[in-house]
């Protein structure tokens, strides 16, 4: 039986929603949750560090367990669903490629900064080489003008990208600028067009429908917002509103609820919120997974978070660097005390 | 009476004329130890080569076998700034007159060397490799701290404007990562190293940064030693690379020490913001000057 769809979701809770759990996923944790996605029929799920391939470190979080076993023991359970794994290249590399595309992986999804695809074409190349589909995964997509998202998202195209993202990975996005965007690379673009979004400003939902009206096939969801930030587009919301609107999914609305009810939630005292950080990632565009860490440096050093993620949108950070977070409150505390010592 | 020995030069010569090659050029113009003869291209149109012969060099376009069938032209130690590929050419035909190497390029024929660790461990090789930038960056800190207590997991992160990554760092960044983990444990001197790099696109382009992670041995903790440990290094660095310091006192958390570095480069061709390319730059002119001097003592 094939399964009619409209769009193709991937869920991202056992990647994205890694972050949330400070990458302590267990192997029993992701075989529960892969045969309950799979027996809903999600398409595809993806399975990595938060950050990717060969993201466990000091920088972004160690894994309680290599993610090499979760992708295994996924791929084990999957059934139809696809597993789908992250790479940013200088994290992974293509030896962490060839060693999830053996265990079972069947997409790989490349992210670069939004002005920064062309160190991504040996990454594209060596997916496709391996029989898997290859993302352009374009990331903190509200920092370069939509006419240099076109040019970059051409370049991964160019590589063999199947399909290319516009990914909001700081929840920054309103919907009519994911309009303008997607529908510049639907007009510009031959191959699929993707939207990933994140719910720091409430709008991860109304972003996806607008993504969706603009030309994109493929939308990211999790799970009961399982995410960095205040999480994505929540899927099984994102089901019940495609259904109302006849955009299919494939995906059986109860199962996935269910998934995110039984499954998903009871793994997080809290899931994730838009709290006063998550507000401030997407008010000031800073990466998602920056605001667990500025919490904690802010508790650490005795500075408002909120004050230094707005310091690190000015310095313009991308995502990946994490470290950037200690020496701003590590300069703030310095300020504030020197204030304080006038 | 005091005699005042002086030592000849020794010959040197640069393959590869882009910003690299240039921002060599101009170090080796001050250098007390090394003479540069030649700048070494295979493209006649090359801006690199021009600037070479304004500058009172010999500009070379037929590459290093050019170079080589050239009776006037001269050299005892040669900076391959080109890429791994052309490197394994450069540096047969190069041995087989006897030249040493300083390879800048991911090549690693040699051992790797990074001038504030362990340069006097390689004087006697005729080739040697300079690792990565990030690696030239952070490795003598991952030293510093190893040599006080022993570094069981190092993790280094750089941090670099997009205007310094050219098509080159972009074309080899799996590269850039292994090979900077693998001298993380060699040079470094840590069980484990790990290595990732970042670029940046934001205006006006950043200075270098770099973040050392480094876990020591349940047990060998001692904050005051590993701080002056660093406080020392930053010195030694301080000596060829005069724009590298710490962001601010390196930061202790149980066994995990970090140190924030920021590199800025000396302007001298490239521009401030590639501390990247100065540091490569920087650490190569003092290997060579070493190689140099330690020539010289042989022969007086």
């Amino acid at each position: 039986m094939t399964i009619e769809r409209d769009i193709l979701i991937t869920e991202v809770a056992l990647r994205d929603g890694s972050h949330a759990v400070r990458h302590q996923y267990t192997v029993d944790q992701v075989v529960s949750v892969t045969k309950a996605l799979s027996n809903a029929n999600v398409p595809y799920i993806e399975v990595t560090h938060g950050d990717g391939l060969a993201g466990s470190s000091l920088q972004y979080g160690l894994s309680k367990v290599n993610e090499m076993e979760l992708i295994e023991a996924a791929a084990s359970v999957a059934g139809d669903s696809k597993i789908a794994v992250l790479l940013l290249p200088g994290i992974g590399t293509l030896t962490e490629l060839k060693e999830a595309a053996s265990l079972g992986a069947k997409m790989v999804r490349v992210a670069t900064h939004v002005t920064e695809a062309d160190v991504s074409p040996q990454h594209i190349a060596l997916g496709k080489e391996l029989g898997m589909e290859a993302v352009g995964f374009l990331m903190m997509a509200h920092m370069a003008p939509v006419e240099k998202l076109v040019q970059q998202a051409k370049l991964m195209e160019s590589y063999g990208a199947d399909i290319v993202y516009v990914t909001d990975s700081a929840g920054y996005l309103l919907p009519d600028q994911v309009t303008e965007r997607i529908g510049a690379l639907r007009q510009e673009l031959q191959c699929e067009i993707g939207f990933h979004g994140h719910n720091n400003l409430s709008m991860a939902m109304a972003n996806s429908i607008a993504a969706i009206k603009a030309g994109a096939t493929r939308i990211d969801g999790s799970v009961r917002c399982f995410g960095a930030g205040a999480g994505n587009t929540q899927t099984e919301a994102l089901v019940a509103v495609c259904e109302r609107m006849g955009i299919k999914t494939g995906i059986d609305l109860y199962k996935i609820e269910d998934v995110a009810e039984d499954i998903v939630a009871p793994l997080l005292p809290v899931t994730p919120t838009i709290t006063r950080e998550a507000i401030t990632l997407g008010y000031a565009g800073v990466y998602s997974t920056f605001a667990y860490h500025a919490k904690r440096a802010g508790k650490q050093f005795g500075i408002d978070a909120r004050d230094i993620l707005i310091e690190l949108a000015k310095r313009q950070v991308v995502g990946g660097q994490e470290d950037m977070i200690i020496d701003v409150a590590a300069e703030l505390a310095k300020t504030k005390g020197a204030v304080a010592a006038k | 009476m005091r005699r005042r020995i002086i030592l000849a030069k020794l010959k040197a010569a640069i393959i590869g004329s882009g910003n690299i090659g240039t921002d060599l050029m101009v170090k080796l113009g001050r250098s007390e130890y090394l003479e540069l003869t030649a700048v070494i291209g295979i493209d006649p149109e090359s801006d690199g080569l021009r600037r070479a012969r304004e500058a009172g060099y010999a500009g070379v376009d037929t590459g290093i076998d050019g170079f080589l069938a050239d009776p006037s032209l001269e050299a005892d130690i040669i900076f391959d700034a080109t890429s791994a590929k052309a490197h394994i050419y450069n540096n047969k035909v190069c041995q087989e007159r006897g030249i040493k190497m300083i390879d800048l390029t991911p090549a690693a024929v040699g051992p790797y060397v990074s001038p504030a660790v362990n340069i006097g461990e390689h004087l006697d090789k005729s080739n040697i490799n300079m690792i990565t930038c990030g690696g030239q960056a952070t490795i003598p800190m991952v030293h510093a701290i190893n040599r006080v207590a022993n570094v069981v997991y190092g993790e280094i992160v750089a941090t670099i404007s997009s205007k310094s990554a050219g098509p080159g760092t972009r074309a080899n960044i799996d590269e850039f990562t292994e090979t900077t983990s693998k001298a993380i444990e060699v040079v470094g001197g840590a069980d484990k190293g790990k290595a990732i790099i970042i670029l940046n696109p934001a205006e006006p382009p950043i200075m270098m940064r770099n973040t050392v992670y480094a876990l020591v041995e349940e047990g060998k903790m001692n904050e005051q030693a590993i701080r002056e440990s660093i406080a020392a290094m930053e010195k030694t660095v301080q000596s060829y690379v005069p724009g590298y310091h710490l962001r601010t006192e390196p930061i202790f958390d149980g066994n995990k020490v970090t140190v924030l570095l920021e590199v800025e480069g000396a302007g001298d061709y490239l521009p401030k913001y590639s501390g990247n390319l100065d540091i490569m730059t920087s650490a190569a002119v003092r290997v060579a000057e070493e190689f140099a001097k330690n020539v010289t003592k042989e022969t007086v």
